[in-house]
């Protein structure tokens, strides 16, 4: 049976009982899905990312999972850094479980999308669910929204400061089969609430696992929204990450993301400001071996005037791997005085490492400052140079001078312990060279 | 451009058995026997238009299979649609793909010409005389298709350089043109592509000898005359070991109102050590303020490095045609060969552009260098679309882009697609863009000092472009400089 044909079986067997607002986008989804199918790389936005023949693996995703198998001890391993303190948000297979997470702060709602549709939240799901199908046209997209399952909303009450940050842990369980897992959340930020998300990715087992992530965040006036992705899972798993900031009033949003591991990874980073004077930042960084194929699509959509947006994407590509990167910048028609920057810079560590980047400009309005920029290129050898001729070996100098183009965007994430954390991974990154 | 959309229940029996009666009729008209002394093929294309075109210009055997390969193939392809325009769409089989102005026999001087075909020359400011006698530039005029005046074409002879019409090459250097016409653009490279090489009707063909310094700059003319003629123009440049070429292309176009298309393509080959520089002046009929009629101008422009050491460089000013769709690229195969691209592409009222070029390093050492300066105004889309790819073999190649954009009002839209691939650690690519408008504190400064902001507009424009117009040749430079203040005429204030 063909992928379209057994996901299409799936779809049927899909419980109906959903809010109806909810199955109307999912039908719109499910419909979109069956007809574009699985972007071949004749698709523009998957030009450098060939992702179709994964499926040929057969990749299962059960309707009826049961309640997993994974438990305690195996999220104590996965567990980051400072997790005493953050709320937990734990997906297993796709699927929000409510056993495994802990929400410590009691200004931040967590319902399951269904639940939260059939509440006082209706509206806002209405608004706000579905956004990221505008800017992302393809089946893969559409896959996930067709089969939500287990999604959940999280809300921040307004001008609630969430001091502890949430960390949503992504677990696929390939240890029977190949698995596939479609976890979805909205967050909702209100005016004037603080909130930082930290997003990670786990495969249980050595089967191939496939996971397609959306979240959706908006963010009220006056909020202040830090995200931050970290991808360190193991080499024979696929990821397509999407991340879909939407500012809905003048507010700042910050995200970084850094991918280090994985078969194929692909993120979508999207900023959407439709409030004047709105600001936002976009990092990233990807430090790469093996066959690790990482591709980062980023969109910063200014569609009001007076916006502000930064974006700074590095990446370090050694043994065969490939790096890809595209961004793309919209100034809409009077948007005017908007300043929005964005550079993409490359270092090549070996003869078959490959990077593509396209960074891209469409702009409408004649007000504006925009610049994009890209290098690529190898280490600096009069830098390489100056240090060993202090006595400092070529292995260290290398390394050192690695460290130092990855902190630039270390540096970006604002919270110490990640940030220890994200350091420690580049630092053994570095010892393996 | 008009589409026929089919309405089944509006057309009964009669209407059918008429459309029918036409077909017929039609086929019969459009037949392989035509009347041998039209000067114009009958509209639409066919393998019989392709045959008629090669019988007209008495080709050899291998040309017109060389027609017939790509006309098969191009019924087999589908127009692309990835470019940042949009236009209706274009009836292939409502344009004349052959069509010669009205002449009794092949002049051997000027003054043998039709001179209401000299009159239009002199309207465009290319009097042949003029340009012999003061400036030193060989003319190889093309109205519609066929050449009509060679000049200079004896000093040339004498230093053994090759500069004529495509089909007098087909005829006197067919081991030439066999060896090179289609060796940079394969026919099946794309639509376009492949429609020129089944119907081209004529063009230039340039060789230089080996070892030969080209004495002036070589120059063509192109201009669309009969209505409803599409130019399909075919230009090849052969530069042999240790030779030099500068080669002009301008283009202007009487006012229109119906579309027209351009589908041209230009092939340059140069061997080691060799440098061609190609420099082309487009002023196109862009089409009247509300955006009706102006030239499709389709083209594919590439040029090879073959030989170590080579360089090819292009230079470009596009202000015209209602759609630019063009890359001129270069394929730097020998080992240091050196591939620039300049341009400077104005857009304004309707007009779109998505230009840009291709810098495909093989060879080691090699380098390429990206100028591309856009200025959008009106309600104009204006896109910069390139790539530069590294291959895996192609050691220590060298990369600079800068793409710079320039808007002028609020309606209209500034595009980059810069597309960069790289295979080998040792290359060093470096690409940076900038959009910006002109401030009002320059406006203000000129103002100031008693500049009125039209002529500071022009100025501050010039200023802009001028790193790609210090690339060419002087007689264009100046003709380019006018035609950036015409054309922005009006879109300040």
């Amino acid at each position: 049976m063909d992928t379209i044909s057994y996901f299409k079986e799936q779809l049927n067997q899909l419980p109906q009982t959903q809010p109806a607002a909810l199955a109307r986008i999912r039908q719109e989804a499910a419909d979109a899905f069956v007809q574009q199918g699985i972007p071949a790389t004749r698709h523009e936005e998957w030009k450098y990312t060939r992702i179709s023949s994964l499926f040929n693996k057969g990749f299962e995703w059960p309707v009826n999972q049961s309640a997993t198998a994974v438990g305690e001890d195996q999220m104590q391993a996965l567990r980051l850094p400072g997790s005493e303190k953050a709320n937990e948000l734990v997906f297993v297979n796709g699927r929000f479980s409510k056993e495994l997470s802990v929400i410590r702060s009691k200004d931040l709602t967590v319902l399951s999308l269904e639940e939260a549709a059939a509440g006082e939240f209706e509206p806002l799901i209405a608004a706000h669910l579905g956004h990221s199908s505008d800017y992302l046209k393809d089946g893969i997209h559409a896959m996930n929204t067709a089969f939500m399952q287990g999604a959940v909303f999280v809300h921040v009450a307004k001008n609630k400061i969430i001091a502890e940050p949430v960390y949503a842990y992504h677990i696929t369980d390939a240890r029977a089969a190949n698995s596939l897992s479609l976890p979805r959340s909205l967050v909702y930020i209100s005016q004037a609430a603080e909130l930082h998300w930290v997003e990670t990715f786990h495969t249980l087992g050595m089967q191939e696992s496939f996971t397609n992530q959306v979240v959706e965040m908006v963010a009220e006036k006056d909020a202040r929204l830090f995200y931050y992705k970290i991808q360190h899972d193991a080499p024979h798993t696929n990821l397509v990450s999407t991340t879909h900031i939407r500012q809905i009033g003048q507010c700042y949003t910050y995200a970084v993301t850094i991918s280090l591991d994985g078969h194929i990874v692909r993120n979508n980073t999207h900023v959407v400001m439709e409030a004047e004077h709105g600001e936002a930042h976009l990092y990233g960084l990807y430090f790469l071996n093996g066959n690790t194929h990482v591709d980062n699509h980023t969109i910063v959509d200014n569609a009001k005037p007076h916006c502000y947006s930064n974006e700074l994407y590095k990446g370090v590509v050694g043994d065969s791997a490939t790096g890809v990167f595209n961004g793309k910048i919209f100034v809409r028609q009077d948007a005017q005085k908007i300043n929005a920057y964005q550079s993409n810079k490359n270092i090549i560590l070996s003869d078959a490492a490959s990077v593509n980047t396209k960074p891209q400009l469409e702009i409408f309005a004649d007000d504006v400052k925009c610049s994009h920029g890209c290098t690529i290129g190898r280490l600096d050898e009069e830098g390489l140079f100056y240090l060993q001729s202090r006595g400092i070996p070529a292995k260290l100098a290398q390394s050192l001078l690695l460290h130092g183009f990855t902190s630039d965007i270390l540096e970006k994430i604002k919270l110490d312990v990640i940030r220890d954390y994200a350091d420690q991974l580049i630092s053994q990154r570095l010892e393996l060279l | 451009m008009k589409t026929e959309i089919y309405q089944p229940e509006k057309t009964d029996r009669k209407e059918d058995l008429d459309i029918l009666e036409q077909t017929v009729l039609n086929e019969y008209k459009y037949g392989f026997v035509t009347d041998i002394e039209a000067d114009e093929a009958p509209k639409g294309l066919s393998e019989d238009i392709v045959r008629f075109i090669s019988a007209k210009k008495n080709e050899p055997e291998w040309m017109l299979d060389w027609r017939l390969k790509a006309f098969r193939q191009w019924q087999k392809m589908t127009e692309p649609n990835w470019a940042n325009v949009t236009f209706p769409p274009v009836n292939y089989q409502d344009i004349i793909y052959y069509s010669a102005p009205k002449q009794k026999i092949k002049p051997n001087s000027l003054d043998e010409i039709d001179p209401e075909l000299r009159r239009t020359f002199e309207k465009l400011g290319i009097s042949l005389e003029e340009q012999k006698r003061l400036t030193g530039v060989a003319v190889d005029a093309v109205i519609d298709s066929v050449s009509i005046g060679t000049t200079f074409k004896k000093q040339l002879a004498e230093l053994g350089i090759i500069f004529c019409s495509m089909s007098e090459a087909i005829q006197e250097h067919p081991e030439l043109i066999r060896q090179y016409l289609g060796s940079v653009v394969p026919v099946t490279d794309n639509y376009f592509v492949a429609l020129n090489s089944a119907v081209f009707s004529d063009g230039s063909f340039c060789f230089i000898p080996k070892g030969v310094r080209c004495p002036m700059e070589l120059s063509t003319y192109f201009r669309i005359n009969a209505e409803n003629t599409g130019q399909f123009e075919r230009t090849l440049i052969v530069a042999e070991d240790n030779s030099y070429v500068s080669y002009l292309e301008g283009c202007t176009a009487p006012m229109r109102d119906e579309n027209q298309l351009h589908a041209a393509v230009v092939e340059l080959v140069a061997l080691e050590h060799a440098e061609i520089k190609y420099s082309t002046v487009q002023n196109w009929y862009p089409g009247d303020k509300d955006g009706k009629g102006g030239i499709y101008n389709f083209v594919t422009k590439r040029g090879i490095c073959k030989g170590d050491h080579s360089k090819i460089s292009w230079t470009q000013v596009e202000t015209g045609s209602a759609i630019t769709w063009k890359y001129p690229s270069v394929i730097l195969k020998g080992d240091h060969s050196v591939g620039e691209f300049y341009s400077v592409a104005v857009t304004n009222h309707h007009q779109q552009a998505d230009t840009g070029t291709k810098m495909m390093h093989v060879g080691k050492n090699t380098r390429s260098r990206i100028v591309s300066k856009g200025i959008s105004a009106g309600r104009s889309n204006n896109s910069y679309r390139g790539l530069v790819q590294v291959g895996r073999n192609a050691d220590k190649a060298r990369n600079f882009s800068q793409c710079d954009s320039l808007l002028l009002g609020d309606k209209c839209g500034a595009h980059t697609f810069p597309y960069i691939e790289v295979k080998n650690n040792t290359a060093v690519v470096e690409h940076e863009a900038t959009t910006s408008k002109i401030g009002e504190d320059q406006i203000f400064y000129c103002n100031q000092r008693g500049i009125d902001t039209e002529t500071a507009v022009a100025l501050i424009i010039n200023g802009f472009a001028k790193e790609v117009m210090n690339q060419l040749p002087m007689e264009f430079a100046v003709e380019a400089q006018k035609l950036l203040a015409i054309s922005l005429e009006g879109s300040v204030g």
